[in-house]
């Protein structure tokens, strides 16, 4: 174990996760073990997406990254430091608007710089640098519910690049948006990524867009999260996600869902009689 | 018409010549009218069958038909005093605004000194853990007790005048007002929170930036729920006798047995109320630009 720690600090992946275990509420009637003994490396500029059955831990896992959390068990690095602590390096996006309904749209791209009391100058220039890769330079100065739900989940992702980030975490950020939105969304989402280089770690339970953005899909168990398997995409992109390839990765990550999604119903089902 | 009426709408509301916004404020105020009329009306109509004694129930006409007979009891002549002239002092109707006013200025400034002072108190109690220990218990003790229960303190302390009836307004409102911030504070959307602290914010700029304008507008709705509090026991403080007040003249038309004069205060004291309340929500949509009307969400029903 000792040799594999050190092996992981001095790797320059994004992220490095080494027996990541978190238990919620620990040492209360309430604990409750999310994750369990995630070992898990992220190249710079790679696409990994998390997929389980809903309440597996895979979101605890994203919060852990992000440093919001601290995990009960295990180690984490990115860019060689420890995870420690939020870093503007690690940006979270969310399913829901998180915008802050009371600022603009360019005062929320520009709300980390605010932070760090930089100039409104420097704040406007970088939000229109920001909405300009998003599209959206025309909404700077509306307010977040002037926009559509599309439109917002953009403006969060160009307040996530205005910080530079170099690990782009989202939590299924477009889980409230129709299917046409989501669809021209992921292909937004792609665009961004080939663009600013990030690593993205997307959080989903959505196989088809697993199918059309992943390098890499990791599979959860239900609860507690485990890593069950690991399934590398090597489709070229653009993808058609009609093409036979993806209908038997679609088929494949189905086959590996469903058990861990039966699972998961079987747990809930004894939870809720147990009360 | 009578097909305006059933459809809820105003007859005559549909004057194209008026903006629609304008329209509508013309109609909610017209309905206004007509629920006060209707009121007023089966009150008359008691009246006239004989039904309410118009001795102990008067009609609005009677209590609202000859002001100045009723203005002669608002009394802010300072006559008892020895040395000052009984005739001196302001005319009737002066009185009555001077009386009006010292009661809407003990309720305004009871309402702000009590909600600077509960939200101060609510944020640092979940900015400081050993605040909260040291302090919440207490708060939450004291919470329930009614307002009249402070009266005498209120004397105790501050003696007579316009000092005990602003305690009384802040004493009423201060203790849930600070319970009512703290549970803001613990509904405020996790993400936000996160969001603010992957930017780098620290605990200090995620309640300045963050926590604190995501409060705001349920607070005002806390405070102009408050409004009509602070207007109920500042009738009861300045009842104990605070020089003068409209609290004081329900005292006299009370001990002089004078119904008519507990009607007409209760209307003045019913309108102030009312254009308190609209005072605020002008406020609110001033300073709450974001926050989008939902009044009109249940109307599809």
């Amino acid at each position: 174990m000792a040799s594999d720690t050190y092996a992981a600090w001095s790797s320059q992946d994004a992220v490095v996760c080494r027996g990541i275990g978190m238990t919620w509420a620990e040492g209360t009637p309430r604990a409750h073990e999310a994750l369990r003994d995630i070992d898990l490396d992220i190249a710079p500029g790679e696409f990994v997406v998390l997929l389980g059955p809903s309440g597996c831990g895979k979101s605890t896992l994203l919060y852990l990254i992000a440093g919001l959390e601290k995990a009960s068990r295990g180690r984490m690095w990115s860019f060689r430091d420890p995870v420690e602590a939020p870093s503007p390096d690690r940006s979270l996006i969310f399913q829901e608007t998180s915008l802050f309904p009371w600022l603009t749209v360019w005062q929320n791209v520009s709300f980390g710089l605010s932070i760090r009391g930089a100039p409104v100058a420097e704040r406007r220039a970088v939000a229109r640098e920001a909405l300009s890769r998003v599209g959206l330079v025309a909404a700077m100065d509306k307010r977040p519910d002037e926009l559509s739900g599309g439109m917002r989940q953009r403006v969060a992702v160009a307040r996530a690049l205005a910080m530079r980030p170099k690990v782009l975490l989202m939590d299924e950020p477009f889980a409230a948006l129709d299917v046409q939105t989501r669809a021209k969304m992921q292909d937004f989402l792609l665009d961004v990524r080939r663009d600013s280089g990030a690593s993205v770690l997307f959080v989903t339970h959505h196989i088809d867009e697993a199918v059309a953005l992943a390098d890499r899909v990791v599979v959860f168990t239900a609860r507690p999260g485990r890593i069950k398997t690991i399934v590398p995409i090597g489709l070229p992109r653009p993808r058609d996600p009609f093409s036979p390839e993806c209908e038997a990765l679609r088929r494949q990550l189905t086959a590996e869902l469903r058990s861990e999604v039966d699972r998961a119903f079987a747990e809930q089902e004894a939870l809720t009689s147990d009360q | 018409m009578s097909s305006d009426l059933v459809a809820g709408r105003l007859p005559g509301a549909a004057a194209p010549w008026l903006s629609a916004a304008r329209r509508q404020s013309l109609a909610r105020f017209g309905w206004a009218m007509v629920s006060i009329g209707l009121f007023a009306g089966l009150w008359e109509l008691a009246w006239l069958t004989g039904v309410a004694d118009a001795k102990l129930l008067p009609p609005p006409h009677i209590f609202l038909g000859n002001i100045p007979d009723q203005a002669r009891y608002f009394n802010t002549a300072t006559r008892w005093q020895i040395g000052v002239n009984p005739a001196d002092g302001p005319s009737p109707y002066e009185a009555v605004l001077v009386t009006i006013g010292a009661t809407a200025g003990r309720v305004f400034a009871g309402l702000g000194i009590a909600a600077v002072l509960s939200v101060s108190v609510g944020v640092l109690i979940r900015y400081f853990g050993l605040l909260e220990k040291l302090v919440l218990p207490t708060i939450t003790l004291l919470s329930p007790v009614s307002p009249i229960a402070w009266l005498p303190v209120a004397i105790f302390i501050f003696g007579i005048g316009n000092k005990p009836a602003i305690f009384m307004v802040v004493v009423a409102l201060f203790f849930h007002m600070v319970l009512s911030t703290i549970s803001q504070i613990d509904n405020v959307n996790r993400n936000f929170i996160h969001v603010a602290r992957t930017m780098g914010a620290s605990k200090r700029q995620v309640y300045a930036r963050v926590i604190i304008p995501a409060i705001l507008p349920q607070l005002l709705i806390v405070l102009r729920l408050n409004l009509f509090g602070a207007w109920m026991v500042v009738l009861v403080a300045e009842s104990t006798g605070v020089g003068f007040g409209l609290g004081q003249v329900i005292m006299l038309a009370r001990n002089t047995f004078n119904p008519s004069l507990v009607f007409f205060t209760i209307a003045l004291i019913g309108l102030l109320g009312f254009l308190s309340d609209w005072v605020l929500r002008q406020l609110q949509k001033r300073i709450l630009y974001w926050v989008p009307e939902t009044a009109g969400v249940l109307r599809g029903l």
